[in-house]
């Protein structure tokens, strides 16, 4: 009966809609659904710091558990507070001469409906981009040094370089700004491949080459240096973590359309899916044809490359792109973790690097290839070069600017406080020696390696 | 023939090991363990109450060998898990009665070497 009637309830709601058509809905209404879909997927994307932290924890080991969820709490944490203090104006504050917002810092008020659902909607964002960088850093790095290194990238690495593409700086090309004098269009990162996944991987690629290798990840002997493995100490934790991290896209993506009135919000969440899928067969064929054994990491690395390169052609690819981006996407992170592990021989415990850089930024250049709208054309639809051109001038400052700040904070640091712990302490772990408190108290495990 | 049974610290695992491959004692078994002796355990925090940890991580090595072998794996075992801190472990050696390879049935020294 109750059923009956919801069902009669919502046809009637609906008749409602269709009598008013979609643009004379009353603005009441309209703000309304709209509040209603950032709040609800900003809350979705919240929810990706808890697999963040289990995909961390898991493909890292027991002696360092309690540790690296502690990171992945308390970067959001602090950076919060530093994204509501300083993040924000410089993101979306009146802008300056196209490089930085100068306005809105510390917004201290009671009514601003819409300030607070964007603010609520960027700072799981700002979030994102910081929670990727523990991964990378995972195992060695003092508590003390990430949390400072945590507030120093919401409150101004992510922002800065965010407003030149979301915050309309440079990137967004005004009239008269750079990219308009070239003749070129805005760069397009929908949901940010470049803005939060580049930006953090890129940070997470410069913290783990400044603070060196795991003790025993390259050991040396007879002139060649070999390369060990640390296997993860939970993946079904990790996997749980992978799925969590995919549910929570659902609000990464559909909810960048920033209002539940788009009628693409089914599309981005159809390509979302297609590239997530792909990119875990493209990573699972790929790695098994290579380790001649479908690898379980890899392959909840490749969803996630998915996941990242479909983050910003999301809303303007077609399905069919959705899938080859991904298969590309699962390719490039097996062959990247090779790369970095084996021939730069920059220690990523997780793959970060792999997955939200390098993908980030074939995400951002797949905009350029396959994009298939009006306003934009990309390589395969007839859009010629510029929007590509644009695209990777996008990649390439921002890049230039994550990797300069990044060092210079983590250079810092590391003159300051330090960055790693002492080797000793290391060995016996993290949660012993920076928490004195064990994340699997009365359990035994090989702290050894 | 003699049974060598190290307590080290889980830490230096490796670097006996390493040691222990220089010195061709390549057979060995490796349990975790727990224990104590003078250094009288350390102490913990748990929601920032002391909990003193009575039995510490340790790593036992048991290392069967052939008489000409025991010294060469006793030091190889001193020289990768020394550190010169309390609580590096000991080492026991005791004489071993017999060894039998189940797969092949050999005994004595043919089957622990």
């Amino acid at each position: 009966m109750r059923k009956k009637i919801t069902a009669v309830l919502l046809f009637a709601f609906a008749l409602g809609l269709a009598a008013f058509g979609e643009d004379e809905l009353p603005i009441a209404l309209t703000s309304a659904i709209d509040m209603l879909w950032l709040v609800l997927t900003a809350a979705l994307v919240f929810f990706m710091q808890a697999g963040f932290a289990l995909v961390e924890t898991g493909l890292t080991r027991a002696k360092n558990a309690s540790n690296i969820v502690m990171k992945n709490l308390m970067d959001f944490c602090l950076g919060s507070i530093a994204f509501w203090a300083i993040g924000w104006g410089l993101m979306y504050g009146a802008d300056k001469i196209g490089l930085f917002g100068s306005s809105e810092f510390f917004k201290n008020i009671m009514d601003d409906p819409s300030f607070f659902r964007n603010w609520f909607f960027q700072v799981v964002f700002a979030a994102t981009a910081a929670t990727i960088v523990s991964g990378g850093m995972a195992e060695r790095t003092q508590f003390k040094s990430y949390l400072i290194y945590t507030v120093c990238i919401s409150a101004v690495i992510y922002p800065v370089s965010g407003h030149w593409i979301w915050g309309g700086g440079w990137l967004s090309a005004p009239e008269g700004g750079f990219l308009a004098n070239l003749g070129l269009p805005a760069m397009h990162d929908f949901a940010g491949s470049t803005v939060v996944h580049s930006v953090g991987g890129w940070a997470a690629f410069i913290g783990a080459a400044v603070l060196g290798p795991r003790i025993g990840k390259y050991v040396k002997a007879n002139g060649k240096t070999s390369v060990k493995s640390f296997p993860g100490h939970n993946i079904p934790l990790a996997m749980l973590g992978v799925f969590i991290l995919w549910f929570g896209w659902y609000g990464f993506n559909p909810g960048s359309t920033l209002s539940g009135m788009s009628p693409d919000i089914g599309r981005i969440a159809v390509t979302t899916t297609l590239a997530a899928a792909a990119g875990a067969v493209g990573a699972l064929f790929t790695s098994w044809i290579w380790f001649k054994k479908p690898d379980p990491s890899m392959t909840m690395n490749g969803v996630l490359a998915g996941l990242v390169a479909i983050t910003a052609p999301c809303a303007v690819v077609s399905p069919g792109a959705a899938v080859v981006i991904g298969l590309i996407a699962g390719l490039i992170v097996v062959l990247s973790v090779e790369l970095i592990d084996k021939v730069i021989k920059v220690d990523d415990p997780v793959g970060a690097v792999s997955v939200h850089c390098v993908n980030g930024i074939f995400g951002t250049l797949a905009v350029g290839i396959w994009g298939n709208t009006d306003s934009v054309k990309g390589l395969l639809h007839g859009g010629g070069l510029t929007q590509l051109a644009s695209q990777a001038i996008g990649v390439a400052a921002v890049a230039l600017w994550a990797c300069a700040m990044s060092f210079v904070v983590f250079f810092a640091i590391k003159k300051i406080v330090g960055l790693r712990v002492k080797p000793e302490e290391e060995m016996r772990g993290l949660d012993l020696s920076e928490h004195k408190s064990e994340a699997y108290a009365g359990f035994q495990f090989f702290s050894n390696m | 023939m003699k049974l060598i049974i190290a307590y080290i610290q889980p830490h230096k695992l490796n670097e006996v090991k390493q040691e222990l491959y220089k010195a061709k004692v390549y057979k060995m078994s490796v349990t975790n363990a727990l224990g104590c002796g003078q250094q009288m355990g350390y102490h913990e925090s748990y929601r920032g109450v002391d909990e003193e940890v009575n039995l510490l991580k340790k790593v036992r090595l048991e290392i069967a060998v052939n008489d000409g072998f025991a010294q060469a794996t006793i030091d190889a075992i001193v020289k990768g898990a020394r550190t010169g801190q309390i609580g590096d472990g000991k080492i026991f050696v005791m004489p071993l009665g017999d060894c039998i390879r189940i797969r092949t049935g050999e005994t004595g020294g043919e089957a622990i070497g």
